[in-house]
């Protein structure tokens, strides 16, 4: 199974020291429970593309970048654009990482940011037709993990959708029924929705937002919900070797609800 | 051009294969079904008919994979090319690799792998015909083949998704449901310890449909836990048959 991931290793003593510490309610870097680590993102910063974002939650950074072409329809959806969702985890980003194909990690990534962008409608495919059956605009997201320091798919998700939206889309003309690129038009894409994913941790019992990379090495497992804008659940994805109990999962849902809208508004301004 | 969407829900408040929302499909599971493999299981679940086997504990190769303190599980889950409508390619497809993961995911917590230092536990399934809830099935198939091995397990872990189609949550969502519906919830458990070993939601629900949903397909988990349990039992009279009758 070449896909599967070699996934690191944490010392004994700093797994102790981790559970041990959240069992008294604290965390390795000082936070609360329900805690993100500071956010920052910029937009922009991509000049050869059409819309791109860079996302700090403490020490992991990720850059997403949106390339637009124009392209055949999917046969099963005439009527609409295509979004395609891709993550790339660079050697450079942590020592785990290895160049090649996108492993089982780098996949269920992108999948996971890719459900919360279609589920939520952020992006409205169907105004993407340009010739129905014929011609429509393609949006490549790529997500570029550029350091690892855990809670990589919020960090993605943010990126993503902080792209999106800074992505213009250039014009075209239409000439004998070809469909011509026109770059001296640009328009702004039209997000209409904002899914914002929050992943809880499982730490020996205890759930934890945000959790970095040390406290991913020592949890249980993970939970990612993302939660649109009007505070419907749009994508879950459990993940992690360990396993939640319903309660925990009903607690997850609650803590994901309360810190999607605190994280909306501190970087999407709503 | 456009593709018509199927009424999924009729007037009498029957799903289109005459289900009530809250009924599983027609459930056969069978164990020790694959002469090579160490354990098997077959699943048919409505039109859905999976197979899985196991291989191991066993010497993993290369070497340098192998752990210190534990076994390696590793799953392959594979779609056959006529397992769907359009022949579907043999190369294992993004959507494969992820189900790979969150499938062995759901099935490692109900193993013992720290009885098996260096060595792997192969995990393999191939669904055969495909119709909806193809990644749940694998769980219910994969868990009874690990048993069928003689692994040692916490529990047997069943699967099973819920979703909301026309409006209405249902549990075990055909092909049809699934693509024409509002969300899937597939959810893995080992219902008698009361852990969620795998969950996954696309669509979308309000975060109390999301609950309800939830405990939609924890409540199908524990039919099909006694199913599975009937199964591994069936196989122990089989052989114990057997046995009797090579007797004196």
């Amino acid at each position: 199974m070449r896909w599967m991931a070699k996934e690191p290793v944490i010392s004994k003593m700093k797994k102790k020291r981790i559970l041990q510490l959240i069992s008294e309610g604290k965390r390795v870097d000082g936070r609360g429970r329900l805690d993100y680590r500071d956010i920052r993102v910029e937009r922009g910063i991509i000049g050869t593309a059409e819309g791109s974002a860079m996302v700090c939650l403490g020490q992991t950074e990720v850059v997403a970048g949106v390339k637009v072409g124009l392209n055949m329809p999917y046969p099963d959806s005439p009527n609409e654009g295509i979004l395609a969702v891709n993550a790339e985890l660079v050697p450079l980003a942590s020592p785990t990482f290895e160049p090649g194909p996108p492993d089982e990690r780098a996949i269920e990534l992108a999948r996971v940011v890719d459900r919360g962008i279609r589920s939520s409608r952020a992006v409205p495919l169907e105004k993407l037709c340009i010739l129905p059956g014929r011609r429509v605009y393609i949006l490549f997201v790529d997500i570029y993990v550029l350091n690892h320091d855990g809670n990589l798919i919020d960090a993605s998700a943010l990126a993503a959708l902080a792209a999106l939206m800074d992505t213009r889309l250039f014009g075209y003309r239409l000439e004998d029924d070809r469909v011509l690129l026109d770059k001296s038009i640009w328009l702004q894409l039209q997000v209409e929705n904002y899914p914002v994913a929050v992943t809880v941790a499982n730490i020996g019992g205890e759930l934890v937002v945000d959790p970095c990379l040390d406290e991913e090495l020592a949890m249980d497992a993970r939970i990612t919900i993302t939660i649109d804008k009007e505070g419907r659940v749009c994508a879950v994805q459990k993940g992690g070797p360990g396993t939640f109990t319903v309660d925990q999962v009903m607690e997850a849902i609650d803590i994901a609800r309360e810190k999607a809208s605190e994280l909306r508004e501190k970087v999407l301004g709503g | 051009m456009e593709i018509e969407k199927p009424r999924l829900i009729g007037e009498d408040g029957r799903r289109a294969d005459g289900r009530r929302p809250g009924d599983l499909r027609p459930i056969h599971v069978e164990v020790d079904v694959l002469a090579n493999a160490d354990g098997s299981a077959y699943i048919e679940q409505g039109n859905t008919k999976i197979l899985a086997a196991v291989y191991g504990p066993k010497e993993i190769h290369p070497r340098h994979l192998g752990l210190p303190d534990r076994a390696v599980l590793r799953c392959r889950y594979h779609m056959a090319p006529f397992s769907v409508e359009q022949r579907k390619s043999p190369a294992p497809s993004r959507r494969e690799i992820e189900l790979s993961k969150v499938i062995r995911e759901a099935l490692e917590p109900a193993l013992f792998l720290e009885y098996y230092p260096r060595t792997a536990i192969d995990v393999f399934v191939e669904v055969l015909q495909a119709d909806g809830g193809t990644r749940c099935a694998s769980i219910t198939a994969a868990s009874l083949a690990l048993a069928d091995a003689g692994i040692p397990m916490r529990d047997l872990v069943a699967a099973v998704a819920a979703g909301k189609v026309d409006g209405l949550l249902v549990l075990d969502l055909t092909d049809v449901e699934d693509k024409h519906g509002e969300a899937d919830v597939p959810l893995a458990m080992m219902p008698g310890l009361g852990r969620v070993t795998l969950l996954q939601m696309d669509g979308l629900l309000t975060p109390e449909e999301f609950k309800e949903a939830v405990k939609l397909a924890m409540d199908g988990c524990r039919r099909i836990y006694a199913l599975q349990k009937e199964a591994l039992r069936e196989r122990y009279v089989r052989i114990r048959k057997e046995i009797e009758g090579e007797g004196p």
